[in-house]
């Protein structure tokens, strides 16, 4: 062979255990899923049902069709419901185990925090803090490796968007001292 | 051979530098996304689509396509390399194409990858040159029976044909349609489902569903597994490709059977996942030498590879004759469309030419142009997994939100796609399908207004989708197929009753 091989490796220290123990069984997940697509789907009923479900001389009316689809939903849902429950909770495996839970919060808990700072600060600068501080608190990358990166990210998506595109994001009180 | 004459014309329309340039912006983005894990396909184009709000029909969907395509070969690229398969249809390229690796012929398997993708591209993007054109102007004849009748008949293979639990299936169609209806009825211009909530007087768009089911969501899947990667790289040379491509002719019957099994299940909807795992198994089983499969076998690359690549083209054939995607790529393709102010549908091929040409041309080009840049880029692109996970993660979360936000410029959009990130996540792991929803979303509207429709022009008659033989017989072979399930199995009752009364 003509060609140098060599291995790539990335490694993943902060690594879900595969032994951690279960927080929550898919069963139990499917029939959170299913009540809670039950419920929706009595509120649409009611609602569709509220403004017409009936049939106009000229065709069904604006209720119609949603009438039944939330009844569909709802047949569906309560089949997937009485099927979870006569299933044994051992049998379906684990939804989520406690490490795992541990990462995703990592990722949904700034995320959740992002959207909430946008509102307030404007996109650019709750990119800039989700981008540096998911890098050096969850990542542990150096401080000025998070800093820069992120500036570099966030200045990136200000030129594309802003000036190049004219795809206007929300902005707070930052981007309002330099005039934009 | 009109149709040659304006595939020409759409050449005209791609050759100029904007154009250019855009595809091979796109090409690159799209290998990125292909790469780089917790993305793929649909949340590539998905996140990337705002970029191009602001351009003309035609440069976007040239971009948009040809990030399909690199999202496409860059999924080859850590099946074989890696063994992690960046898409579902990529998982029938790791049989062989990870053992190739190991035996340390990751070059030859990579060629053997690309080439047999443009392959099958190739011969998806022929059939659509030459039967797009016919289907879409014999669809111009359709009214809205024969409309809502093919709606029917996509939503209905859905739930027939599909892998998943028929419930779930059900479960997450209808809830898309649900969803889709909410804000204004376009009929009556009454409110519906919208409890006196302002926000939702728009409707929920489908593109900020998209990017929440399919961008956030897999960044919270990919948090959860282990993202140590141990891996081969590989560097293509000219004589690696010269020598896969001598092969080539020797494996034509497993190409055509590919491609062919590939275009068929791609028009169909839910196709390319389905399409590479059949090619592979199809190859295996027509093979003189079927031990040698999984065992880093080339044929065992090229099946799945050109089926997959070959249904994920066709899947557009559908979208561009019919206004009907056959996959859920295609389906936020045609949520662009909508953005960019063109309607869906066979008046496509009479109103836009230059849009519909020049997208057919940009498919020949953009997977010429993308063969050549993987194989040459390789090593640039495996190299891209080095970067750590955690500072591509909030990368992600950010596109996604500017995209979700840039499509109604609403705050709101942003919440919504965090909602629809954790239902797309919740559904992932307990296993209701996702494509159903997307379908569903970006249908519902037209498929109510077509039933609708057609209601009023037939004063409320619903024998009016059988009222004339090719109405009756797609709405027939809807019900047919919603029902396949439960009649295959009667049929399974009743054979298994006569043998056992034919052999006491």
């Amino acid at each position: 062979m003509a060609e140098v091989e060599n291995e790539i490796v990335v490694e993943d220290p902060t690594a879900p255990a595969s032994d951690s123990p279960a927080v929550a069984s898919t069963r139990s997940l499917e029939i959170v899923a299913s009540l809670l697509l039950i419920a929706f789907a009595a509120l649409m009923a009611f609602d569709n049902w509220r403004i017409g479900m009936g049939w106009a001389p000229d065709g069904p009316r604006a209720g119609y069709f949603p009438f039944y689809l939330s009844i569909i939903l709802g047949a569906a849902s309560i089949y997937g419901l009485v099927g979870s429950l006569l299933r044994r909770a051992d049998a379906t495996g684990t939804f989520v185990t406690r490490d795992q839970l541990r990462r995703v919060m990592q990722v949904f808990v700034p995320t959740f925090a992002f959207c909430l700072l946008t509102q307030w600060l404007g996109l650019y600068v709750a990119s800039f803090l989700l981008v540096a501080g998911f890098m050096r608190i969850i990542g542990r990358i150096a401080l000025w490796k998070s800093l820069l990166t992120s500036f570099v990210f966030t200045l990136a998506m200000f030129i594309t968007f802003e000036l190049a595109f004219d795809v206007i994001m929300p902005k707070g009180p930052i981007e309002a001292l330099f005039g934009h | 051979m009109e149709a040659f004459g304006l595939l020409l014309h759409g050449f005209h329309v791609l050759l100029t530098i904007k154009t250019l340039s855009l595809m091979m912006v796109g090409l690159v983005l799209g290998i990125f996304v292909g790469v780089l894990p917790g993305l793929g396909g649909p949340n590539g184009v998905a996140i990337l689509l705002p970029l191009t709000f602001t351009m003309d029909p035609t440069s976007a969907i040239v971009m948009l396509s040809c990030i399909y395509w690199g999202a496409l070969f860059g999924g080859a690229i850590t099946s074989i390399l890696f063994n992690i398969p960046g898409e579902a249809w990529s998982v029938a390229t790791t049989f062989d194409g990870y053992p190739m690796a190991q035996q340390g012929r990751a070059a030859e398997a990579l060629t053997a990858a690309f080439t047999s993708s443009f392959i099958g591209s190739l011969v998806a993007v022929l059939l659509i040159t030459f039967l797009a054109p016919g289907i879409a102007s014999f669809a111009l004849r359709f009214g809205p029976p024969e409309f809502f009748a093919v709606y029917l008949l996509t939503f209905c293979s859905f739930v027939g044909l599909g892998r998943e639990e028929k419930h779930k299936t059900l479960i997450s169609m209808s809830l898309g349609l649900l969803i889709a209806g909410i804000g204004m009825d376009t009929v009556s211009a009454q409110l519906r489902m919208t409890f006196g909530w302002s926000e939702l007087y728009r409707g929920i768009n489908f593109l900020v569903a998209v990017i929440g089911l399919f961008g956030i969501s897999e960044i919270l899947l990919t948090m959860e597994e282990r993202l140590a990667l141990r891996g081969h790289s590989a560097k293509i040379s000219l004589r690696v490709v010269w020598k896969v491509w001598k092969d080539l002719p020797r494996y034509w019957v497993t190409l055509l059977r590919s491609s062919a099994i590939g275009c068929w299940l791609g028009i169909t909807p839910g196709g390319a996942i389905a399409a590479s795992f059949m090619g592979y198994n199809l190859a295996k089983r027509f093979s003189k030498d079927k031990e040698s499969f999984g065992k880093g076998r080339i044929e065992g690359v090229f099946a799945p590879e050109t089926a997959a690549h070959a249904s994920g083209t066709s899947a557009l054939l559908p979208m561009l004759a019919l206004g009907i995607p056959g996959s859920g790529t295609a389906a936020i393709l045609l949520g662009g469309l909508m953005v960019w102010g063109l309607n869906p549908g066979p008046l496509l091929f009479v109103e836009h030419k230059d849009f519909v040409w020049g997208l057919i041309a940009s498919m020949y080009l953009g997977n010429l142009v993308g063969l050549v840049m993987v194989l040459s880029t390789v090593p640039l692109f495996a190299a891209v997994l080095r970067v750590p996970f955690s500072a591509i993660a909030p990368m992600i979360v950010v596109s996604c939100a500017v995209g979700a936000y840039a499509i109604q410029n609403a705050m709101f959009d942003i919440w919504l796609m965090l909602a629809f990130g954790v239902v797309g996540y919740v559904f992932k792991k307990i296993g209701i399908p996702l494509a159903p929803f997307t379908l569903a979303l970006v249908l519902g509207n037209r498929a109510e207004d077509a039933f609708r429709l057609s209601m009023i022009g037939a004063g409320g008659d619903m024998r009016v989708f059988w009222s004339n033989s090719l109405v009756g017989s797609i709405t027939t072979l809807a019900l047919l197929l919603l029902f396949w399930p439960l009649i295959s199995l009667g049929w399974r009752v009743i054979h298994q009753r006569m043998v056992k009364s034919a052999s006491p």
